[in-house]
């Protein structure tokens, strides 16, 4: 089974492909290095005029992929860290995601910048983030995250293909060694890829196959997509809660039809909603999603609750690290207690 | 290089001069609003280097962008309209005033972000090979950001043709230059191994020249240039914040003019006839841009 990492890698060389306009600028990116966490490995020594590996200047290669965009090309950035996307955000806020807008639009600029995010790894306060919150809310900004689970690189490849951008494409780190997973896969569970309309980035629902209807609604994305899924497991075999899990792949919130075709009409038939995320608690995109739902369902939603990381920095030791983290057994726990609301 | 039109030339910096003057002189009359940034004093910079330019090259201009706009070859009543948040607005009345983009042009009002884009443009040019050159005005003030050494770095790095021009006014707002710089300018840019050139003038028959070779030279041998040019902003930084005395100011007027330097070199009935001329273009682009319609408010 190929993992998120080879998906990837396979997206970027397909787009490479496809398309002769696509470029990929970013530090320690050639070969036989490939990037810090190799996902485009590969591509350096097979389109070498193509690959720009750069100096550490996270804002200027955010605003050269701009200049680049707005001629024409189609820049893919990789930002080593998502920790170091704060070095570009001027650029994201006030020059990428502007230019389609400010003179009277449309105008296309159409790049992706990939990031990993997230923590688990023991990197410490400024290594571990997931920041994509200060992202979520920029108009214009599409923000993607892959889960494992369908074509994490052809969701990178559409991006990069197909989106008039901008986009920024979120890699949670642990999902690059997880095998991408389809129904095949997932003897347990009844996995449907939804497509939405006027979007090439699909969501996905897992329902425990065999089940009776679900009675709780998981709502998560990237990794911590997959903590709620294993957690779904757990509650339906240990605690005889049967949950759905929906995951979007598009996390960015204007014009989501994620929410009136997929997550609102799910919270009709269960009522209780319970969001999971590895961003801190406070203001991210568990907090719209609860709010979205509130303001779609009103009393017919139950039920309400997050799952997500402590409103502290990311700590580098292991047991710390840990307790700041979202788990499994937090997302069962939560789940349980809902279930009593 | 063929001898310069000085009719021309006049014609573009007087150009120039009328638009904003009329923008300084109408704010009072409630037709703008918003905010605007005049290049009163500074005309020479962006018609001796923008007379160089070809079909296809790229212009990144910055906050105070109405000159460089107009002489890229921009339209006044649509730069009018812009500044009144009209429909017909070169932007649409987005953008207003620091915001506006009309074929390879594109200005923002962030100090120091157009120069990584600038640098991108001009690779993007050169990968694609339309020859086309990027020339990229900043100002003083943007020397303090960051994001213009990075940017420096990388067009050295891949020889990007991009050609920054650094407008030194030698104020950046209310701040002059000496509380605000350290160092010297074009070690700034030879730092990075890019040539650059500097003049202190306000004559456009001396930047001419000099710009047209950096350009020349750019076209047969790709890659970054810096033109460092000391100039004089006669007008506030904005609208009513000027905090100079008012004996500066107007002995650089005395001094400085571009307009009173070139149009020593013409007839004065030569001369009168080029100013009724603009004169009459902006007033009817005013009026044209001032019975345009808002555009509706969802837009």
């Amino acid at each position: 089974m190929p993992t998120v990492l080879d998906s990837l890698n396979d997206g970027l060389h397909r787009a490479f492909a496809e398309d002769e306009r696509v470029l990929l600028l970013g530090e320690d990116i050639l070969d036989p290095y490939g990037g810090a966490f190799k996902v485009p490995r590969g591509l350096a020594t097979r389109y070498p005029d193509r690959v720009f590996t750069s100096p550490v200047s996270e804002a200027g290669l955010a605003g050269v992929a701009g200049g680049l965009a707005l001629r024409g090309l189609k820049p893919v950035v990789e930002i080593m860290f998502g920790d170091f996307l704060m070095l570009a955000a001027d650029q994201i806020l006030n020059s990428l995601t502007k230019f389609g807008w400010m003179y009277g639009g449309p105008l296309d600029v159409p790049l992706v910048i990939r990031t990993p995010m997230g923590g688990r790894r023991g990197y410490g306060p400024t290594h571990s983030q997931t920041i994509e919150k200060h992202f979520l809310g920029v108009p214009g900004l599409a923000v993607l995250a892959p889960a494992a689970l369908g074509d994490p690189g052809a969701l990178l490849a559409d991006a990069i293909l197909r989106d008039p951008g901008p986009v920024l494409f979120v890699e949670n780190k642990l999902l690059y060694l997880e095998p991408v997973r389809g129904a095949a896969h997932l003897p347990e569970f009844e996995l449907e890829a939804h497509t939405l309309p006027g979007d090439y980035a699909p969501a996905y629902s897992l329902r425990i196959a065999g089940a009776p209807p679900p009675t709780l609604t998981l709502a998560s994305y990237g990794y911590a997509a997959e903590l709620a899924r294993r957690a779904a497991l757990q509650l339906a075999y240990e605690h005889e809660v049967f949950a759905e899990v929906l995951v979007p792949t598009r996390i960015s919130f204007p014009g989501n039809a994620f929410f009136d075709d997929l997550l609102i009409p799910a919270l009709r038939q269960t009522g209780r909603l319970l969001a999971v995320e590895e961003g801190t608690r406070p203001l991210g995109w568990a907090a719209e999603v609860l709010a979205r739902a509130a303001e779609a369902l009103g009393p017919q939603l139950r039920a309400a609750g997050r799952v997500a990381a402590a409103d502290t920095p990311i700590p580098a030791s292991t047991p710390m690290e840990r307790a700041a983290l979202p788990q499994i057994e937090d997302i069962v726990a939560a789940a349980v207690k809902m279930m009593r609301l | 290089m063929s001898a310069p039109d000085n009719a021309a030339l006049y014609r573009a910096l007087y150009l120039i001069r009328r638009f904003e003057e009329t923008v300084l002189e109408e704010f009072a009359s409630g037709v703008f609003y918003g905010t605007t940034h005049t290049y009163i004093g500074e005309e020479a910079d962006a018609v001796g280097v923008l007379s160089h330019i070809r079909d296809g090259d790229v212009v990144f201009s910055n906050h105070r962008c109405h000159g460089h706009f107009i002489a890229y070859g921009g339209d006044l009543r649509a730069l009018f309209a812009e500044l009144m948040g009209k429909a017909g607005g070169v932007s649409g009345g987005r953008g207003g005033s620091q915001h506006i983009h009309w074929k390879d042009f594109y200005s923002n009002g962030i100090l120091g972000s157009t120069t990584p884009a600038a640098a991108g443009a001009a690779l993007a040019e050169k990968l694609k090979g339309t020859g086309a050159l990027t020339v990229c005005f900043i100002g003083d003030g943007t020397l303090g950001e960051g994001v213009l050494y990075e940017s420096l770095n990388m067009a050295a790095l891949w020889g990007a043709p991009v050609l920054y021009v650094v407008e030194n006014n030698r104020i950046a707002q209310t701040t002059p230059i000496e509380l605000a710089l350290a160092g010297s300018i074009p070690a700034r840019f030879e730092a990075f191994g890019i040539p650059a050139r500097e003049l202190d003038t306000s004559d456009v028959l001396e930047i001419l020249p000099v710009a047209g070779d950096l350009i020349a030279e750019m076209r047969a041998d790709p890659g970054p240039r810096a033109l460092i040019l000391h100039t004089c902003r006669f007008g506030p930084h904005s609208k009513g914040d000027d905090t100079r005395p008012a004996e500066l100011v107007e002995k650089m007027r005395a001094e400085r003019d571009p307009l009173t330097i070139h149009a020593a070199r013409l007839k004065k009935t030569e001369r009168t006839a080029i100013e009724d001329e603009v004169n009459a273009e902006v007033t009817a682009a005013f009026a044209a841009a001032k019975a345009e319609p808002m555009p509706e408010p969802m837009n």
